[in-house]
């Protein structure tokens, strides 16, 4: 019998998903492998591929002790095929089926939803390391170059994930589907990527943490959402990505206060009160808060642009098929088909931004976006923890959602981050104290030097408080292939 | 009330397209402004489309006829990041009346009509760059244009989704230009016509959906080289000067008559009748094509073209219940001949060949006209040339026979000229005479015989161009009781005995759209598997699916 617990090594594809008895699927995995490792090599800068990386590695899916820690060189990293075990007598949880026992194949009907669904959330897993391929070469210590890794290995595993849905499950499409999936890159003009902040740069560090903070949670939201579906194996397959999803998110939120520890030490040692003080503090080689507060403008931004229109049809269908739910769906008290109910949404009418009730069925995206800023708005109140303890009178917030958008109701039109709509003269008065300059950039990337010696860090950015895996400060994360 | 709708539009200020002119090539960008809909209730998100949209793209489509000569290629674009054009606008059509659906569709598919045939026409060739998302109306859009470039981005998707999505037909030429003109296998035609997501790239091209397809980065610049040489290569004259078409001359009365220069509009409600009158020319011929050139949207072929036109779509539109048109004529039929044959005789030049396709698309818009048509031949009329084809587009012609007691008018007579031979054909690629006379060729024979004769009653009805003459004592009662008769039959079943007899003969693409796709849809337009209040049209946005009723009829 199969062992869909721990993960079986008798494939070149690790997987607990009984790979080697599927031969079909595994021929077509094992096609498509080589052209995702040349994607791979070609990827990521040469000497970090010969490095031996302190990664870890999916051993099993039992979420008690599922992962084992090693040194590999990434190349070699085993991305596998790994679902969450199966819950016996899973019932779809919304829509119309709401009842009936989860779909173990694709119901035919929903065969086009569902496909695309997988394609643009696979769409997103090699984005990401493609958007952060040269960040190894600035990396502020060895410590966060290995979070880097880490996090970029599991997108690719992500990636497989995905990959192996489409190719168990949408025959000759699906497998078109998987070879796009290489073809497209990150700011291609060529091809890009299909959603827009995957198409950004993240040209440096805070932004990296900003990205794994703001739009790797959006990931988690679709995650969570689409760990709801009724179509079971990607039900299965987004649960146990969102155990690796807590990681990059633990490295976005901790790589931030760090940024901010370095920060108002710094500014309490030279004796700075004030946080507008900005040239002083750069002087210090450390980042000033009002730029942090711009960097998060910006990453929020355009993650909430991520979550697509706030009155959705094709979120309206998928819901209702029992494709997708909402975040914690079962612990919503209501019909979970949405017969009656309303959400409150916002439109745009008569020059103003105003709130109005649409069918709940066709707000899913805005009930998920809600959902998202209530979740990212905790690590800020961490954050200004930071700043409070070290008596600095300032705060970072999330602007509002009006703010700096390009999809939905406040797309095309000016507002501050506070919400309030302005002329275009105004906001291009007031643009550079809301988002980041490319004199920001130029300062950021100034600070963007390599440290690469064990137990030591840039000048911007503080230890962690703890090591991964427990291990100690000096700890050398990542054994650098010096050719 | 309800808002009249108005076909004629400031070209100085269109809300959804801009057109720029470089040369011999123009560039016609779709940018649909979402809150610029023609009715409240719809946003027109992704560049998709109602009929202000498409009356916009009508006028530009005709300006650049005669106010641009000198553009040979026209590429179609989107101004829209993503996204060619997302087809007509799903929430409008649900909210529409069937009428308005069925009308809407007809124009749409007659301005797809008018650019696919204006390379043929007068050599403007339109071609399509899609860059994004090209789906329904919006792949129906490029498929009337002569060329499709497809960018190779691995997302762009041309696609026909309207069957899996809405269950509904892609009834703007989609399907028949699908096998007709892109000559798609039809299992494949299949197979594209049921996937909501359309095809992309390399199998495009491979399925001919689209001519190329090309590499993205370099989109912009290969499809301008590829214009350039399409405009150096086009066998189009050289024109460096149109001529502007000026606002039609044209006042609405409180009892819902239109009075135009040359054509008048009356209306009957109690009848449910319009009465159609186009007046002959007050002036005499322009002595050359110069000197007709020089008076421009004033020239009174062109001027009588435009406002038939108008009166046209505006009863089409506006004016559903007036289920019959009454067609007349008056003025000098000498007169008249001589404009027209200034045109016949001059037709290599540059406008009048485009005045003549002119009047060929107006006539086209009567064969296609979901109304009764009947023409009255009175005495003092002017059934000459181009206007006597409006007899044989009409379902019943009846004529004055003899001297009416108390007319003074001439007495009635119909002329043909060249123009009844080929300059004007209908739809099936035939003359109107070679389709009413289908199945006795030699009675074309026989009216060419006669051409250049003015042909009393006795005449006209021996060569069989009017129904029936009728003399003095006869004329107005068997008119009232024909009239009568008409108003009180079902609206539908006329259109549909109309319509299938008005197009004797062999089918081509425009009577395969016009006839089989467009009853088709019109049919599925009233289903309730479509419009039902459990239907995938009205429930399109709600998240539920369409029910449908799983009986094949
Ligand atoms: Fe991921
Ligand atoms: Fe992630």
């Amino acid at each position: 019998m199969l062992d869909l617990i721990n993960v079986s090594y008798d494939t070149q594809i690790p997987n607990n998903v009984g790979l080697s008895e599927d031969r079909k699927v595994l021929k077509a995995l094992e096609k498509w492998h080589p052209g995702y490792i040349n994607w791979w090599n070609k990827l990521i800068p040469q000497n970090f591929q010969e490095s031996m990386v302190y990664l870890r590695t999916a051993v099993s899916v039992d979420p008690k002790g599922w992962a084992k820690f090693d040194y590999v060189k990434m190349p070699e990293y085993r991305w596998g095929v790994l679902l969450a075990p199966a819950v016996e007598d899973r019932r779809i949880p919304m829509g119309e089926h709401k009842g009936d026992l989860a779909w173990q194949e694709v119901p035919g009907e929903y065969r086009n939803m569902l496909k695309r669904l997988i394609v643009i959330q696979g769409d997103t897993e090699p984005g990401s390391v493609e958007q952060q391929r040269f960040l190894g070469l600035t990396a502020p210590s060895l410590y966060d170059m290995r979070n880097l890794f880490q996090v970029n290995v599991e997108e690719g595993r992500h990636l497989w994930a995905m990959v192996y849905l489409l190719q168990k499950y949408f025959g000759k499409d699906g497998r078109e589907e998987a070879d796009e999936m290489l073809i497209r890159s990150s700011g291609s003009e060529e091809a890009p990527r299909m959603l827009g902040a995957f198409n950004e740069e993240t040209p440096d560090w805070l932004s990296f943490f900003m990205f794994t903070y703001f739009t790797d949670r959006d990931g988690k939201m679709q995650l969570e959402s689409l760990a709801q579906s009724g179509f079971d194996p990607l039900s299965r397959t987004c649960r146990f990505m969102l155990t690796e999803e807590a990681h990059h998110m633990f490295v976005g939120e901790t790589g931030v206060s760090r940024t901010i520890q370095a920060t108002v030490e710094a500014m309490n040692k030279a004796g700075i009160t004030d946080p507008y003080d900005v040239n002083k503090i750069r002087d210090l080689g450390v980042i000033d808060l009002p730029t942090i507060q711009k960097k998060l403008n910006l990453h929020y931004t355009l993650s909430l642009d991520l979550f697509g229109q706030e009155v959705s049809t094709n979120a309206a269908n998928a819901f209702n098929a029992g494709i997708k739910g909402r975040y914690l769906e079962a612990r919503i008290d209501d019909d979970h088909q949405l017969k009656d109910d309303t959400y409150t949404v916002w439109d745009f009418e008569d020059g103003k931004a105003v709130q109005k009730e649409v069918p709940a069925l066709t707000a899913i995206n805005m009930r998920l976006r809600d959902d998202y800023t209530r979740d990212a708005s905790g690590g800020i109140r961490r954050w200004n923890k930071i700043i409070e303890k070290a008596n600095i009178d300032f705060a970072l917030k999330l602007p509002h959602e009006a703010f700096h958008r390009k999809i939905g109701v406040f797309a095309g039109k000016t507002f501050d981050p506070d919400g309030e709509m302005i002329s275009g003269a105004a906001y291009d008065a007031k643009v550079n104290d809301w988002l980041p300059t490319h004199a920001d950039g130029d300062f950021i990337q100034s600070l963007m030097k390599p440290v690469y010696e064990p137990g030591k860090f840039a000048s911007w950015i503080a230890p962690p408080k703890v090591g991964i895996d427990n291990k100690p400060g000096d700890f050398e994360y990542v054994k650098l292939h010096m050719a | 009330m309800t808002k009249r709708i108005d076909f004629q539009v400031d070209a100085a200020a269109y809300k959804h397209w801009r057109v720029s002119y470089e040369g011999p090539v123009a560039e016609l960008v779709m940018d649909v402004d979402e809150n610029g809909g023609l009715f409240d209730g719809y946003l027109l998100k992704m560049n998709s489309y109602d009929l202000g949209v498409d009356i916009e793209l009508s006028d530009i489509v005709q300006r650049m006829r005669f106010e641009h000569p000198e553009v040979k290629v026209v590429v179609m674009k989107s101004a829209k990041d993503r996204i060619f054009c997302a087809g007509a606008n799903i929430r409008m059509l649900g909210a529409a009346a069937h009428s308005h659906k069925v009308n809407f569709c007809k124009f749409t598919n007659e301005t797809r009509n008018t650019f696919e045939a204006a390379e043929a026409d007068s050599g403007q060739k339109y071609v399509a760059a899609v860059k994004g998302a090209c789906a329904g109306g919006g792949y129906e859009l490029a498929l009337a244009c002569n060329h499709i470039f497809l960018t190779d981005d691995s997302a762009s998707a041309v696609s026909l989704p309207e069957v899996p999505l809405l269950a509904v037909l892609p009834g703007t030429g989609g399907l028949t230009r699908v096998t007709d003109k892109r000559k798609v296998r039809r299992d494949r035609a299949d197979v594209f016509c049921s996937t909501e997501e359309g095809v992309r790239g390399k199998r495009a091209q491979q399925w001919n959906l689209v001519d190329e397809v090309i590499s993205n980065a370099k989109f912009d610049t290969v499809v301008a080289e590829r214009v350039a040489q399409m405009a150096a290569d086009s066998s189009k004259q050289d024109v460096a000067q149109g001529i502007a078409l000026t606002p039609l001359d044209r006042r609405f009365g409180e009892d819902g008559s239109v009075t135009y220069s040359s054509v008048e509009v009356a209306v009957d409600r109690a009848g449910r009748k319009a009465v159609i009158t186009l007046h002959g020319p007050k002036e005499d011929a322009p002595a050359d094509m110069d000197a007709f050139t020089a008076q421009g949207a004033e020239a009174y072929m062109l001027r009588l073209a435009r406002e038939f036109d108008d009166a046209i779509l505006h009863l089409r539109l506006n004016e559903m219940e007036l289920g019959l048109w009454e067609i007349q004529t008056q003025g000098d039929p000498e007169a008249y001949a001589a404009h027209e044959a200034l045109l016949l005789e001059n037709a290599d030049h540059w406008l009048a060949n485009e005045v003549l396709m002119l009047w060929k698309r107006v006539l086209k818009r009567v064969d296609v006209t979901s109304r009764s048509l009947v023409a009255l031949v009175e005495h003092g009329s002017c059934y000459t040339g181009l206007l006597a084809e409006l007899l044989f587009a009409v379902d019943r012609s009846y004529m004055m026979e003899d001297e009416f007691e108390g007319d003074n008018r001439p007495i009635a007579a119909i002329t043909l000229t060249q123009a009844n031979f080929g300059t004007v054909p209908m739809g099936n690629d035939l003359t109107r005479l070679e389709t009413r006379f289908y199945g006795t060729p030699e009675a074309v024979v026989a009216a060419k015989d006669a051409m250049g004769a003015a042909l009393e009653a006795e005449e006209a009805d021996a060569l069989g161009l009017v129904t029936e003459i009728l003399d003095d004592i006869d004329w107005e009662d068997e008119i009232r009781i024909f009239m009568e008769e008409r108003a009180s039959f079902s609206p539908d079943a006329m259109t549909g005995m109309e319509a299938n007899l008005r197009f004797a003969g062999p089918e081509t693409m425009e009577t395969r759209i016009f006839g089989r796709l467009t009853a088709w849809q019109n049919w599925i337009f009233n289903r309730p598997n479509a419009v039902g209040a459990e239907g995938a049209l009205q429930r399109y946005g709600t998240g539920v699916r369409g029910a449908f009723d799983m009986e094949r009829v």
